[in-house]
């Protein structure tokens, strides 16, 4: 099925292409295991996880709607609602902590106007847990890219080229 | 004790050029062992692995030969292979740089072991946030392809091999192997009941063995060197080297690959690992298995990095994770950090986790933020045994072991820094710094 109201042609072309792909990893009557890897898949198209294209991930893994909103609310990575254009999550978690990471949050929340938890059409600032580079700390993601070993140089050329 | 010299086994290819690479790996001796693993066929690869003291890397340190004897090797449904790359234990931050580095390490291990285990199909479950490193294990996974090492062929046997890249989106619960394979189904991340353990009753029902990254990694140099060789490189019941994350408040943090007999404070004061304290600086205390580890003060910190001598202590090796406090750093709030974590990932099935991460959290937050009360010490030391009865070992009222994970931190900071608490008590404030976002708590490094 296509949906005009969803996707481009374009868009719709690469979702179709890269599921075929994805169901091909598994077992033929195991279509909903694909439940995350497409719902990645259709947020990196849409940005967010819209309930249309929920209900299109529903349709193609022959799975409940019920079970596709059950999935996308349990992990943080999922949006299901618009974010707005950049997501940066910084780690207060322990490590990060003991190098500075409250004192990084609390520069960010001045920087962007915004508290942690906060969003506005650019930016949508959050705290979040251990990412694996407690060793480089500290760090944050702005949408899937890390940063790490963080200064306030680095943070103000971070923030100076995110538009 | 050990009798073999130390030598760098996981890491040992890293800095070279090219070390992600099939060219770069092979040029380094890679797949040597999976050749060798072929010849000798899949119970004497089980037999040496067992007889190399292997021991799994994730966090339990279970034995890794045991576990695959576990699987029934007469079951006529399909056999998975389940790599846990979740990585996503505070602290710990190797396997990241093990997929990084030397992605064709752990796919040798996935090789030998999918072919001791009857596998066909292997999925490598890595955390949601590591996108680099699924892209560098993707790349490093369609050069194997290529090079018929995985695909219809197993370098060059009648045995068909496929191996997938698999996200998770953020739920460090996905880590527990039973939520891992929930979440490999296309479910939400929560746990199963055990038993049945995942090696009968896994993957999609069937007979499924969940190993970490870095335990993958070491299977090929099981091989390659003999089970013998490896077991005598450690102590008696563990064998082998290990990787070890080294973070918080030291000169040098960074992952290092130890010899089983370095202590925390060698870990930490010696020019080749952490290159001791900031100036002026002394160890308060030390966490040393990731964030589900018991804490150790400052005086308990001559142990080695080694699974029965931390059991020994009761504490636990864990994953890895070495957090490393200084004298400045306030105990209340390192705790709320990493209370607050457990609470925010419980998965909310089971309610002594669900209630009781949330409710210790929220105890520690208000003594930290000077709305303490008297008995609010005595309070958190209920809450955490009504979680995991048995403190400082845990065995948990809860389908999963993050319960424990979640109650043996504060058991420990409290007994071991009640003063602390009782003091953030007393004077209605934190005495190391200033209110939300204030100086202090930490010292000052890093980020200033
Ligand atoms: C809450 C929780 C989180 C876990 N997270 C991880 C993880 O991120 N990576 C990992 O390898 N093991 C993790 N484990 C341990 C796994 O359940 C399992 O023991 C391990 O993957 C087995 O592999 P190994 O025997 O090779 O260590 C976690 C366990 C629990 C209870
Ligand atoms: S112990 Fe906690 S995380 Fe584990 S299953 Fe129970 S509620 Fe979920
Ligand atoms: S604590 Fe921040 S990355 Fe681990």
């Amino acid at each position: 099925m296509a949906n005009e109201a969803l996707f481009t042609p374009a868009e719709q072309m690469k979702f179709d292409q890269e599921l075929s792909e994805i169901l091909s990893h598994y077992p033929a009557d195991r279509k909903s295991a694909a439940m995350l890897p497409a719902l990645r898949l259709l947020q990196s198209i849409k940005g967010w996880l819209p309930p249309e294209g929920m209900t299109l991930v529903a349709e193609r893994l022959e799975t409940s709607v019920a079970r596709v909103y059950e999935v996308a609310t349990f992990y943080v990575m999922f949006h299901t609602k618009k974010p707005g254009k950049y997501t940066i999550d910084v780690c207060t978690n322990l490590s990060c902590s003991l190098r500075g990471a409250e004192s990084l949050l609390a520069y960010l929340e001045k920087k962007l106007g915004l508290r942690a938890g906060e969003m506005n059409e650019m930016f949508y600032l959050r705290e979040t847990e251990c990412l694996a580079s407690c060793g480089t700390a500290p760090c944050l993601q702005v949408n899937e890219e890390h940063y790490e070993n963080l200064t306030r140089e680095s943070v103000d050329e971070l923030l100076g080229k995110l538009t | 004790m050990s009798t073999t010299p130390f030598e760098k086994l996981i890491t040992r290819n890293w800095g070279k050029p090219g070390s992600h690479t099939l060219d770069g790996y092979k040029k380094n001796g890679g797949y040597k062992a999976l050749e060798k693993a072929l010849e000798m066929g899949p119970a004497a690869i089980i037999d040496a692995v067992k007889k190399s003291n292997l021991r799994g890397r994730g966090g339990a340190g279970f034995p890794t030969g045991m576990k695959w004897s576990f699987v029934p090797r007469d079951s006529p449904k399909p056999k998975y292979l389940a790599v846990n790359g979740d990585e996503s234990e505070p602290g710990t931050f190797k396997d990241r740089y093990i997929l990084e580095n030397d992605p064709h390490m752990m796919l040798e291990g996935i090789a030998i072991a999918s072919y001791a285990l009857d596998v066909h199909t292997c999925y490598v479950y890595l955390r949601g946030e590591f996108k680099k490193q699924a892209e560098i294990l993707q790349k490093a996974l369609d050069e194997a392809y290529q090079a018929g090492i995985f695909g219809k062929k197993l370098l060059g046997r009648d045995y068909p091999l496929d191996c997938y890249v698999v996200r998770g989106a953020g739920a460090y619960i996905c880590g527990e192997e039973t939520a891992l394979l929930e979440s490999l189904e296309g479910k939400k991340g929560w746990p199963r009941l055990k038993p049945p353990f995942p090696a009968v009753v896994g993957l999609f029902g069937c007979p499924t063995v969940v190993n970490n990254v870095e335990t993958l990694a070491s299977v090929p140099h099981v091989i390659e060197r003999g089970a013998e060789w490896y077991a005598k490189l450690g102590p008696e019941r563990s064998g082998g080297t290990r990787v070890v994350c080294l973070s918080g408040s030291v000169n040098r943090p960074g992952v290092y690959e130890i010899p089983l007999h370095v202590t925390v404070r060698e870990l930490i004061e010696s020019p080749q690992y952490g290159q001791g304290m900031p100036p002026g600086r002394k160890v308060k205390a030390v966490i040393p298995g990731g964030s589900s580890a018991p804490v150790l003060s400052g005086d308990e910190i001559d142990v080695a990095l080694e699974f029965e001598a931390l059991k020994n202590v009761q504490n636990m090796a864990g994953s890895g994770g070495v957090i490393v406090m200084d004298d400045q750093t306030c105990m209340v709030r390192a705790l709320w950090r990493v209370a607050r974590f457990y609470a925010e990932e419980s998965c909310g099935q089971c309610t002594p986790c669900r209630e009781g991460t949330a409710w210790q959290t929220r105890i520690i937050r208000a003594i930290e933020e000077g709305r303490g009360q008297p008995g609010d010490v005595e309070k958190l030391l209920n809450v955490v045994q009504a979680i995991a009865p048995y403190p400082p070992i845990g065995l948990g009222n809860t389908i999963c072991a993050l319960g424990d994970a979640a109650a043996l931190p504060t058991h420990s900071f409290v007994t071991k820094f009640r003063a602390e608490f009782e003091a953030h008590i007393q004077e209605k404030r934190c005495p190391f710094g200033a209110g939300h976002h204030g100086w202090g708590h930490f010292g000052s490094g890093g980020f200033a």
